[in-house]
């Protein structure tokens, strides 16, 4: 149980140092010095110590969107197991309510950009929801293989029992599963190539279109929400691709969080080489990704 | 790790991508890399008593299906000058539903089949059939003469994983028959797509229906 609560700790605090790394990655590719990596923490201080400026078309639901959004993601976070260690909670079946709080997040950050009456943000809301309803079958057939694959229905069941063992069993099963969470991590996290996290063009983005309206702690809220996302799907690709067990906690934890700020990395580097997808392209690869898990379930049913 | 089944594994993923894609150019590189899997399956199926005849058979079709063809197919396409398929007439990601849900009939089908054979073979038939309905519904669904004739030698490399993995051993002569069967298709359809593309600019054959008096 301590453990569960340190990993809690950890990514309570190191989560918005994941889009620091990304940010500092690709500066580097791109020759310049970039910002220093704990940029991010100091975005957040200066928004928080700000007011809010909420306009007078909006109403309740505009400023229950960001405190709804980071409440389901934090409630997520305690479902979430790191390294070998278990989370904090885990019942039969918390892979689901993992997922719907997610889109509990999503919903509540579409409702608000809605409010708004802003067309641009109308625009972003619905980009958004068309591309989470495709990225949602790949994540929950990717989930549903491995809950197959290892016999349990929990997350901290599934991520206990994937092991070396069971990479050489059924390698090409696991591959796909984790291509397959690869894709959903980088659609659902809004980074290249579905979303230009740093693009101010209104006509092409996505996430950033419709927190445009949100100012001050409301923007903070948000910013760290989605730096926690990024930290829980994250986990889940790491915690399938590197199964490491030592047989001691604190070197497994390690290791994991070294595959945290690996995939940091390469994340930066993805979006350093790639440019963003035409936004007809991106539905077709996330059914693609879809694809792929629905084919390594049909693998692992033999 | 069973090699046999990532072999499998990848042949699917081939059959998918070729579904999905709509360059042509990707198409062609599928194609050859199924000649090179199944190459290296022939191989695999007979790891334990590897003879000469086998061997020189994997080879041959490694070189005929893996770089003869596929730099055949380069030329042609580079003479006609098409680099996409440009609206076929089932789009691409409804080809990689129709896919998913065939793989997953056969998948079924597999299961319910006794097959008298090698235990490798119990995921290579579901495989094997899945790659010859990959290769007519591009025949079917495309509309540029090439991509009807990548989807040919889709549905070949398709019937080849029934030869290898269930069969085992057909004799080398009707091997080399098949092979050199594929190897002159192949040449005339290049041909033909030489002449259409001269006559008409294009290599679109459902507008050849036009032609009827």
């Amino acid at each position: 149980m301590a453990a569960a609560w340190l990993n809690m700790a950890i990514a309570l605090v190191l989560a918005p140092l994941l889009v620091g790394i990304i940010q500092r990655t690709k500066a580097l590719v791109a020759g310049r010095t970039g910002a220093p990596l704990l940029q991010p923490y100091h975005d957040l201080a200066k928004l928080l110590r700000k007011g809010a400026v909420y306009s007078r078309t909006t109403t309740w639901v505009f400023r229950a969107g960001p405190v709804v959004g980071l409440a389901s993601v934090l409630s997520a976070l305690v479902l979430l197991p790191f390294g070998s260690a278990p989370a904090l909670l885990s019942f039969e079946g918390d892979l689901v309510l993992l997922a719907y709080l997610l889109g509990l997040m999503r919903f509540f950050t579409v409702v608000a950009a809605l409010d708004t009456g802003s067309s641009f943000e109308g625009m972003g809301a619905s980009r958004e929801v068309q591309f989470a309803a495709l990225a949602e079958p790949a994540l929950f057939l990717g989930l549903a293989t491995l809950a197959r694959q290892t016999g349990s229905l929990s997350l901290s069941g599934i991520f206990a029992s994937v092991s070396g063992d069971g990479w050489l069993h059924a390698g090409p099963a696991l591959a796909l599963v984790a291509v397959a969470l690869g894709i959903v991590f980088l659609a659902e996290n809004c980074r290249i190539p579905f979303d230009d996290p740093a693009t101010h063009l209104e006509l092409t983005m996505i996430h950033e279109v419709m927190v445009l309206d949100h100012g001050g702690p409301d923007l903070a809220f948000i910013l760290y929400g989605a730096s926690l996302k990024l930290w829980i799907l994250g986990a889940l690709l790491v915690g399938l691709v590197l199964p490491v067990r030592t047989g001691h906690a604190g070197a497994d934890n390690a290791v994991t969080l070294a595959g945290m700020f690996a995939l940091a990395v390469g994340v930066g580097l993805v979006e350093s080489m790639m440019a963003r997808l035409r936004l007809l392209r991106v539905p077709q690869l996330l059914v693609g990704a879809a694809v792929l898990s629905a084919f390594a379930f049909v693998l692992i049913l033999g | 790790m069973d090699w046999i089944h990532v072999v499998l594994v990848a042949l699917v993923l081939s059959n998918l991508l070729a579904l999905g894609s709509s360059r042509i150019g990707v198409c062609i590189r599928v194609v050859a890399l199924q000649g090179w899997l199944l190459g290296a399956l022939t191989m695999l199926v007979h790891a334990e008593h590897l003879t000469v005849r086998l061997g020189l058979l994997a080879v041959a079709n490694v070189v005929v299906k893996g770089a003869v063809i596929p730099w055949l197919l380069g030329r042609a396409v580079r003479e006609a000058e098409v680099r996409r398929e440009v609206e076929p007439f089932v789009g691409y990601t409804l080809s990689l539903l129709f896919g998913l849900s065939a793989l997953v009939g056969f998948r079924w089908l597999g299961s319910r089949l006794e097959v008298a054979g090698p235990e490798a073979s119990r995921f290579a038939l579901p495989v094997a059939f899945f790659t010859i309905y990959v290769g007519s519904f591009l025949i079917i669904t495309r509309r540029k003469a090439v991509s009807q004739v990548i989807g040919y030698l889709v549905m070949e490399n398709g019937i080849g994983v029934v030869g290898v993995a269930l069969v085992g051993g057909v004799t080398m002569l009707v091997e080399l028959g098949m092979l050199l069967d594929v190897f002159v298709a192949v040449f005339v359809m290049g041909i033909a797509i030489c002449h259409i593309n001269r006559e008409f600019d294009h290599i679109d054959a459902d507008r050849l229906n036009l032609l009827k008096g």
